[in-house]
């Protein structure tokens, strides 16, 4: 039996009957066509899927899109005119942060978490936050250059501010 | 994979929560955080008719503090204990674990709670609770009980919970602030379930150790030899040798490698407590 749930989506008000069993991922894929979240192993291991979560990264294909009746969720394209995003992103261009591009919605919505809770996170504090995330092109060490790259320009950039 | 249909109740309370897995007869279970369970959905591994969300209830959001203990709701997050979001009695080992716990997208949703009704023997807050002498609060249906966290884990995913009841609240005995904890953990890859973690806590000035050890093939096993050897002054390869004859006397059947694992983890949690 399908039940009626309202989120707030990347900033709209969405109302939809959902089965009991589909996962937000599979919600903001299949209702909402916001196919920049990417569900890789839908077991909550490799973080294809992370998304914001009232404000905190999660799993999109373990969460329930039934559970979250009234919560808000961002996923990468709501993020398409952040500062901070905008950043990470041309960082992850100019250090060759991605390969094929289908671990990148997740590495750049755990990337801008940790960089804002961390923003003098060195490299080792990288590799150990962003270990959540699997790149299966193996591209850990563009990946690792780009966040560093980008926390420094985002807390440099913060610096300035009076 | 995707999960079969199931039906999905909303609680409202505990006790209305407790009323839904009474009604479901078995076939109905707790949806805590979900880190654990709807993996488990989606690989149609836990078979059930109901899913009970007691995401809802503010209660078991809350902790609680007074002068011998801290109680912390079920569904206190593992973030919450990371970024000290709660209070603590254990000098910082709770935040530390939590922080330790998986990735932060699912210590975002993962809860204390959930993991210890799971009871997946590698988890860490069950062998941490066990080594903190924790007690956890169980409801059903018109009653609330109390068990140590050393009697509620039977076994690998196996507990003490019947099948209408739930966790409603860990409390936690705050402990000496003399004390100091360590903690030794092995894992393939970080965030990964542990292959064999220990926790020791040493006070030299009231003369206390404790050792448990977890990720064993059953419920973490406390290894008062060990403790009462490293008063004693034993370290090294004496210490070493009442370890791993404890573990090997502990009626679990471990290889001789997950052994020579199980006691060098011990010993490495034995260290970093006493270094401290």
């Amino acid at each position: 039996m399908k039940v009626t749930i309202s989120l707030t989506v990347n900033g709209e008000r969405v109302q939809r009957d959902v089965e009991p069993r589909t996962s937000l991922a599979d919600f903001l894929r299949e209702e909402l066509r916001l196919t920049a979240t990417h569900l890789g192993c839908e077991h909550g291991v490799c973080g294809a899927c992370t998304v914001m979560i009232d404000g905190a990264p999660a799993r999109a294909c373990i969460a329930l899109a039934v559970a979250l009746d009234g919560s808000e969720i961002r996923t990468v394209e709501g993020f398409a005119s952040d500062a901070a995003m905008t950043t990470i992103k041309e960082a992850f261009h100019q250090e060759h942060g991605l390969q094929c591009g289908f671990c990148t919605p997740g590495m750049l919505i755990s990337a801008r978490d940790l960089i804002a809770r961390h923003p003098d996170v060195d490299e080792a504090g990288i590799r150990t936050a962003m270990s959540g995330n699997l790149c299966r092109c193996t591209g850990y060490q563009g990946i690792v250059r780009s966040i560093k790259s980008a926390a420094r320009q985002l807390s440099s950039a913060q610096g300035k501010q009076p | 994979m995707k999960p079969a249909p199931f039906s999905y109740h909303r609680a409202t309370s505990v006790e209305d929560a407790v009323a839904a897995l009474t009604q479901g007869g078995g076939m109905a279970r707790i949806l805590a955080g979900g880190q654990s369970l709807v993996p488990m959905l989606n690989l149609r591994l836990a078979p059930l008719d109901t899913v009970v969300d007691i995401g809802r209830v503010e209660s078991l959001k809350q902790a609680q503090e007074d002068a011998a203990s801290v109680r912390y709701g079920s569904l206190i997050t593992h973030a919450a204990f990371e970024d000290k979001r709660v209070p603590d009695g254990s000098n910082g080992l709770m935040s530390f674990v939590g922080g330790q716990i998986a990735y932060r997208a699912v210590r975002n949703r993962g809860t204390i709670g959930g993991a210890i009704a799971l009871a997946d023997p590698a988890a860490d807050w069950l062998t941490t609770l066990v080594a903190l002498e924790a007690k956890l609060v169980v409801a059903g249906p018109g009653n609330r009980r109390t068990v140590a966290a050393a009697d509620f884990v039977v076994g690998s995913y196996l507990t003490d919970l019947a099948e209408n009841e739930m966790i409603e609240a860990i409390v936690v005995p705050r402990r000496a602030p003399t004390e100091r904890w360590g903690h030794y953990k092995v894992a393939r890859k970080t965030g990964e379930y542990a292959e064999s973690m220990a926790i020791a806590l040493i006070d030299k000035a009231r003369g206390t150790a404790r050792v448990v050890v977890g990720a064993t093939d059953g419920a973490p096993l406390v290894l008062d030899r060990a403790g009462r050897a490293f008063l004693d002054g034993q370290r090294d390869a004496a210490l070493h040798a009442v370890i791993r004859d404890e573990l090997m006397a502990s009626g679990r059947q471990f290889s001789a490698a997950r052994l020579t694992m199980h006691t060098t983890v011990a010993m490495r949690g034995l260290k970093d407590a006493a270094a401290k």
